[in-house]
């Protein structure tokens, strides 16, 4: 049972190649009554895109991206469809098949995180070094010390943190701090792909600027593709290249922002448009006005014909 | 002295990652009516509850169904017979009437330490917490001195200079009250302070709700099962010290307990005689009501922190998940003929 | 630096408490500890005189009529001097000296096995958390059974099997007095098979406390996003259980080692009466029964003294694991 029938593609944005092909995925969490988080999706990243997932709470936008990467726990299971990644080197590799030893090399060296709310993510009583350092070990075991700690100060002179901030434990650091940790070390090993889930939202919002060029600075000179995941469509709109947005678990409109933006063909993308008030336009129009624009019958996930 | 903290941390947690599942979870507010008060069954609950209320029926009424344990015949150290269940002491006393008799003293003095040793961390761990301030920083130290004083060589010491004559049921219960009461004290402040900086209190507050009113019907409701946890713990570690107590010749000088049973058993050379059934019994009572009361601890648990809840079947949940997503798989890869081989391949940089 | 000194902070003033309770006890209590004591050291055959008198007076309060407050400074004073008076139980031995011949044996039992049990509980639970569902998980009910149990009786339990039936373990003493007690191999291969009994007593009954609190904390590390992200990270998962889980999950088994010790020493005290082990423990008995007040009362301030540095020592380390409480306070 698969939702493509209903999926409003866009024609490809960019012609450069497929990094990641997601086919019909399906993941289901067995509770007393199971529940279907995502539903058939489908989609293909493109080398170096900037791709946004979008939706509100619970829409399986998160359970989507934890099982990319196989760090989905029960009772959450992956029900069908296939993950393939398309290495850089020509060859490919199938994601779901992955064991052990082969499934930890591929995590953070083709395929990294930056997670919500760096808050928790890192370890707390440990240095930044070491969780930089225990990284580096894991995947490159012949690198010296020198060469990671070069490596490690490197990696956070990128994201704009100072090197002095090695030492420093993680309650130490500010949330904005934190999170340029967490994205340079996701770019340690200089994956393929980036999946960034809600990166900025605990954050304020000078600082969510900054740490959002940040990310599409690095794209351009790394060339690494990115899965943006947020509920917050109008940031999308400015840094994605392409934007999915899902409903209930399903991929209800795939397409460019541009042409998402100015021609939205599913009912609910227009409604998530709407949703948000405007810095032009008349004061208070938006709550005063009563008509909602956007509004039409509850939101499906059928394309009227 | 029992080696179960008061305070295990923060409980099992599911298997299921909260954050991900869709599934709505459970508002911030605890009180979702008295009904989430009380434990699911399970078998270690029902084990626990049979455990405590078999023992306590045998303290209560087993004194009025078995003969005199006093008295003394001259048939000397007998093991279990038809006549005697448990055999005879050395005086020819009825070692399972003995048995009957000094249950109903533990319990007597186990709930009697209980409830003072509860009342008093509920006062300097609540109060003090709720009041804040100079009365907080003054009773949080107080309790940190007296859980850093070991707890039985002060009681021997009190006891020890009190004479033998004057050391009666109620001296012993006030010694070890006040010995023990410092933990819960602990555990109670520690639950205050995170209830009282809850939401819903700053909302009855900020609507003007009068300060009893806020403890009566916002926080006690929440510490309810917390209070109720502690209380068992007190009851367990009076038990035990209690025994300790009476075992070195320090306990209760008119009481009868197992404590004193063991002490008398000690004292006959019980052990040396290979007189098993007169000094296991008694301590095996005294361990196999602390574990009931520790099982039904571990229930009460629960419903401090509800991801407790079915823990079972979140892992019979979680292993099918585990077995099914595996099934998947091995079909995918006999239909699909995928390459093993090719799927394996991971160039390395 | 504010930490360290916050904890010296605490420990200056749960020290005071322990001398002051010290002090207080024998006052409060009802008869007259002096005159009984006193009485006690004539059976004993020693001799009263009126310095005797004002000397035990000081320790335990009598019809003095000096104001409480000299007498609660001069008996500081005489602390610090190390004077703590003359046992009566072990006349004429001065009470320091039976504390001091007596420590190493309660220290060495007590110390170790607590290390043991800490490290195994803390081990054992680490793993039964990690990996639910394997046969160490009937470990739990099984060590919480034995924590309910009094630990003397256990000592008793053990006692009747392992060294009445089966004759592997002597009964009791600390070594074979036939042995001359010094740093050779027979008098320590001796201590060590006396004191195996009453060290495995003591880890049966408080290794329960240790696992289940390590276990708990680990099954509820194990669902934190810093193990997540490990995961992600692809480490090993040896690596991610040593640095990640268990170093964090240890933690509140190393704050909760206070409690811990305490209980330790409480239990151990009984142990070793059960087993005549020539600890602090049983002496200290022996003082009760006979009445020995000055000895029962430096032999409590000792045993408090040893607990308080333990719990000291144990703070400050935690301070080390833990860098966020050096910033907390």
């Amino acid at each position: 049972m698969t939702s493509t029938a209903t999926l409003a593609v866009g024609p490809d944005a960019t012609d450069r190649d497929a990094v990641l092909t997601i086919r019909d995925l399906t993941v289901v969490y067995e509770v007393e009554e199971p529940v279907t988080a995502v539903e058939g999706a489908s989609l293909t990243l493109h080398r170096g895109e900037i791709l946004g997932l979008a939706g509100e709470s619970g829409c399986g936008k998160t359970t989507l991206a934890y099982a990319v990467n196989r760090l989905h726990r029960p009772p959450a299971r992956i029900a069908s469809g296939d993950i393939v990644f398309h290495d850089r080197a020509g060859h490919d590799v199938d994601v779901l098949a992955l064991e052990d030893a082969d499934l930890r090399e591929f995590r953070w060296s083709q395929l990294s995180m930056v997670f919500q709310g760096a808050m928790n993510a890192l370890n707390p009583v440990t240095s930044i070094r070491a969780q930089l350092r225990d990284t580096l070990r894991a995947h490159r075991p012949r690198m010296t010390r020198a060469q990671v700690e070069a490596r490690s100060v490197e990696v956070l002179e990128r994201v704009g943190v100072d090197p002095r901030r090695l030492s420093s434990y993680p309650h130490e650091l500010s949330g904005g701090m934190r999170q340029r940790v967490m994205i340079a070390m996701a770019m340690l090993l200089e994956p393929q792909i980036m999946i960034m889930d809600e990166p900025t939202t605990a954050l304020d919002v000078v600082v969510q600027r900054e740490i959002l060029t940040e990310i599409v600075r690095l794209r351009d000179e790394l060339d690494f593709a990115v899965v943006f995941i947020t509920h917050d469509l109008p940031l999308l709109l400015e840094i994605s290249d392409r934007i999915a947005v899902m409903l209930r678990g399903e991929i209800v409109e795939l397409d460019t922002s541009q042409r998402l933006l100015r021609e939205p063909r599913h009912p609910y993308t227009r409604k998530l448009l709407g949703s948000f008030p405007s810095l032009h336009g008349e004061r208070g129009a938006f709550i005063r006005s009563g008509v909602d624009e956007t509004a039409g019958p509850e939101p499906t996930t059928e394309v009227p014909a | 002295m029992t080696h179960l903290s008061t305070d295990n941390g923060p409980t099992v947690g599911s298997a299921a990652d909260e954050k991900l599942a869709p599934v709505a979870s459970s508002a911030d507010r605890p009180r979702a009516g008295w009904r989430a008060m009380l434990p699911t069954m399970t078998p270690w609950l029902a084990l626990g509850l049979f455990l405590v209320i078999s023992i306590a029926l045998f303290g209560t009424i087993g004194p009025y169904l078995v003969g005199d344990p006093g008295q003394i015949r001259d048939i000397g150290l007998t093991a279990p017979s038809g006549e005697f269940v448990l055999g005879t002491t050395q005086t020819g006393q009825d070692v399972f009437a003995q048995l009957a008799h000094a249950t109903r003293g533990s319990l007597q003095i186990g709930l009697l330490v209980g409830l003072i040793a509860t009342a008093l961390s509920c006062f300097f761990g609540i109060y003090g917490a709720y009041r804040g301030g100079l009365t907080d920083e003054a009773f949080s130290l107080l309790s940190n001195v007296m859980l850093v004083i070991p707890g039985l060589p002060l009681v021997i010491v009190i006891s020890g200079f009190v004479p033998r004559e004057a050391r009666g049921l109620w001296t012993i219960a006030v010694v070890l009250a006040i010995t023990s009461w410092a933990g819960s004290a602990r555990v109670l402040r520690a639950q205050t302070l995170s209830v009282r900086s809850r939401d819903y209190v700053a909302a009855a507050r900020v609507a003007g709700e009068r300060s009893w009113r806020v403890i009566v019907v916002e926080i006690l409701p929440n510490l309810l099962p917390v209070i109720a946890s502690q209380f068992v713990f007190a009851v367990i570690a009076a038990i035990l010290g209690e025994a300790g107590l009476a075992f070195i010749g320090l306990g209760a000088s008119n009481a009868s307990t197992l404590g004193t049973m063991l002490f008398f058993a000690q004292n006959g050379f019980a052990l040396g005689m290979g007189a098993w059934w007169w000094f296991a019994p008694p301590g095996l009572l005294i361990a196999l009501f602390g574990m009931g009361l520790s099982l039904i601890n571990f229930s009460i648990d629960e419903i401090i922190n509800p991801k407790l809840k079915n823990v079972r079947a979140h892992r019979k949940r979680a292993r099918k998940a585990i077995r099914l997503e595996r099934e998947v798989r091995r079909a995918d890869r006999r239909t699909a003929g995928r390459s093993e081989a090719g799927a394996q391949e991971v160039a390395s940089r | 630096m504010r930490f360290v000194l916050r904890k010296l902070g605490f420990y200056a003033v749960a020290l005071w408490a322990a001398l002051t309770l010290n002090f207080a006890i024998p006052r409060l209590m009802p008869g007259n500890p002096v005159d009984i004591l006193l009485a006690r050291l004539q059976q004993r055959g020693g001799q009263v005189t009126a310095e005797t008198r004002t000397a035990y007076a000081l320790l335990l309060g009598g019809d003095s009529d000096q104001p409480i407050l000299e007498q609660y400074v001069q008996y500081l004073g005489n602390l610090l001097r190390g004077d703590l008076g003359v046992s009566v139980s072990y006349f004429p031995a001065r009470v320091s000296d039976v504390i001091l011949q007596s420590l190493p044996w309660t220290i060495v039992l007590v110390g170790l096995a607590t290390v043991i049990t800490a490290i195994l509980g803390v081990l054992l639970g680490a793993f039964v958390g990690w990996k639910p569902g394997t046969w160490l998980d009937s470990l739990v009910p099984a060590t919480t059974l034995m924590a309910s149990m009094p630990y003397f009786w256990l000592a008793l339990v053990l006692v009747y099997f392992l060294a009445r039936n089966l004759g592997w373990f002597p009964m009791q003493g600390g070594f074979d007095v036939t042995l001359q007690p010094g740093w050779n191999a027979d008098f320590i291969g001796s201590a060590i098979q006396h004191g195996f009994l009453p060290a495995l007593t003591i880890v049966l009954a408080s290794i329960g406390g240790w696992l289940l609190g390590m276990r708990n904390m680990m099954v509820s590390t194990l669902s934190e996003d810093y193990v997540l992200t490990a995961e992600a990270k692809g480490l090993s998962p040896t690596k991610i259980l040593r640095s990640y889980a268990a170093r964090n999950a240890v933690l509140p088994s190393v704050a909760g080692f206070a409690i811990s010790l305490g209980f330790v020493v409480s239990g151990s005290v009984i142990t070793e009466q059960v087993f005549s082990y020539p600890g602090i423990g049983s002496r200290l008995l022996m003082a009760v029964s006979n009445n020995d007040f000055a000895l029962m009362q430096g032999m409590f301030l000792f045993i408090t003294l040893s607990v308080l540095a333990a719990n000291l020592v144990v703070d400050l380390l935690y301070g080390l694991i833990d860098p966020r409480t050096r910033a907390r306070s």
